[in-house]
């Protein structure tokens, strides 16, 4: 069958947009390769969703927003998408298992994934003290010593988190003594805590260890000077990265990969929207990815209905590439 | 699949025979949680092939990293008690079940 709308990805864009569509009776469906939810059911700690605020969780939250677009009629299809064919009245997309799928118009909600800091025995030692998950890995450290990098509002939640379990967290911060990314009452709460240590105006250049973490080698970027943190763990939060590597050469990308879009969630080929983190955008949230979600199925119902061209332009690529730096 | 544990870690999976997968997961894990509907699949799909175990790292902290396992989820190949291959969370999410059933295909 040919699908009205079809969407990359169930995380809170992507689910939205299902809700929309189906709300719409168009026949709109949505492919995901994990459990709906994505980055959002990662945490526990979600306290912006307006509305939600009482003993609310992501994976709470996220479960009722499948619900709801599963109320509506929206089909849930299984697999991870690995080619797309955009051009054309009929678009599909094909997962790694070999199957294809086809609709008249696409949402492509693929979100964002952790940023890797690339040094040296990051790759070889994640799960084996490297980790990008504190819900997930806070427990092997308990009484253990860890190095949390960042210091984001991320960076400082999920480093609060860990101080529940761990003996001590050391915070690497690339700034400024006193100078953190996050927000004024996440960083007078940090400075509070006696769990945390603070490494000023540092960056790791190397995690150490043979098949275990064994420690991090931290260089002052004022002095030059090196030294190595003897710890068992290292959290890196340092913000995130589309997850649009299998779209690439087949729609404009921006020089970080992220997806430019017009104000109406159109991408540069008609019928081709994209939404949340993935889009080239200015707030991350949940409660923005759900908005963007519901202005690309209003605006797919309407190239659906063949009133607008429904894409744009290279002069708005080129406005908006020039807006994101 | 075989629930492991302290008890039975060692005759389940070390002094075992032949090919042994385990994923190491548990509850508060979110993206363990959104795995295991595929791992059981998997295990379903290829009964005979391997024996099929999971392991709850809570409670099982100690014996995990023993395995030095300390992130999750984790899903290990053992063959004749000795670890052959790893995927560690990064390479679950970037080639999914798919490439756990080519290792799989790989090594019997
Ligand atoms: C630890 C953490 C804490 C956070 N806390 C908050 C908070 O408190 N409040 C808040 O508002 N926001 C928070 N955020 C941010 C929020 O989670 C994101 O902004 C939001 O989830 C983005 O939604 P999305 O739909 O764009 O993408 P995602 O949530 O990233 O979902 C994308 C989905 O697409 C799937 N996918 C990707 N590529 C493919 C493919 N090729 N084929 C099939 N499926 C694919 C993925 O598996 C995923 O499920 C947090 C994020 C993190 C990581």
């Amino acid at each position: 069958m040919v699908y009205d709308i079809l969407i990359v990805g169930a995380g809170p864009g992507g689910l939205t947009a299902g809700m929309y569509g189906s709300r719409a009776k168009l026949s709109t469906a949505i492919i995901e390769k994990g459990k709906a939810g994505g980055q959002a059911a990662t945490t526990t700690e979600m306290e912006n969703y307006p509305g939600f605020f009482r003993e609310t969780t992501g994976p709470g939250v996220m479960g009722e927003f499948e619900a709801h677009a599963k109320q509506f009629g929206t089909v849930f299809l299984k697999g991870n998408v690995t080619e797309v064919s955009l051009e054309g009245e009929v678009k599909s997309v094909t997962t790694s298992a070999g199957e294809t799928y086809q609709a008249r118009a696409i949402i492509l909600a693929p979100g964002a994934e952790p940023r890797t800091i690339g040094v040296p025995g990051e790759g070889k030692l994640r799960g084996k003290g490297v980790s990008y998950c504190a819900t997930c890995d806070a427990d092997f450290f308990e009484e253990l010593d860890v190095v949390v990098i960042g210091s984001g509002d991320a960076a400082i939640e999920e480093a609060m988190y860990l101080t529940k379990f761990v003996e001590s967290v050391t915070i690497v911060v690339i700034h400024d003594e006193g100078i953190l990314d996050c927000n004024k009452r996440s960083a007078q709460k940090a400075f509070e805590n006696s769990k945390f240590k603070w490494v000023w105006n540092s960056t790791v250049e190397e995690i150490q260890g043979d098949e275990m973490v064994e420690g991090v080698l931290v260089k002052n970027i004022r002095t030059g000077e090196k030294r190595v943190l003897e710890v068992n763990g290292v959290f890196v939060f340092i913000g995130a990265q589309p997850k649009t590597d299998f779209l690439k050469g087949k729609i404009t990308l921006d020089e970080w990969g992220y997806i430019p879009t017009s104000e109406k969630m159109e991408t540069n080929i008609a019928g081709v929207y994209a939404v949340g983190d993935a889009r080239a955008k200015y707030l991350r949230q949940v409660v923005t990815a759900a908005a963007d979600g519901a202005i690309a199925a209003c605006a797919a119902e309407k190239f659906l209905e063949g009133h607008v061209e429904g894409r744009l332009t290279r002069e708005d690529i080129e406005n908006l590439t020039k807006g994101a730096k | 699949m075989i629930e492991l544990n302290k008890e039975n870690f060692e005759a389940e999976v070390l002094q075992a025979e032949g090919l042994v997968f385990v994923d190491f997961w548990s509850e508060k894990c979110e993206p363990c949680m959104a795995l295991m509907p595929e791992v059981i699949a998997f295990a379903e799909k290829n009964a005979g092939k391997a024996k099929f175990c999971k392991l709850d790292t809570a409670g099982n902290k100690r014996l995990a990293i023993s395995q030095k396992v300390m992130g999750i989820p984790t899903l290990v190949f053992y063959k004749n008690g000795e670890k052959v291959h790893t995927f560690d969370a990064g390479m679950i999410d970037s080639g999914g079940i798919a490439a756990v059933q080519k290792k799989l295909d790989e090594l019997v």
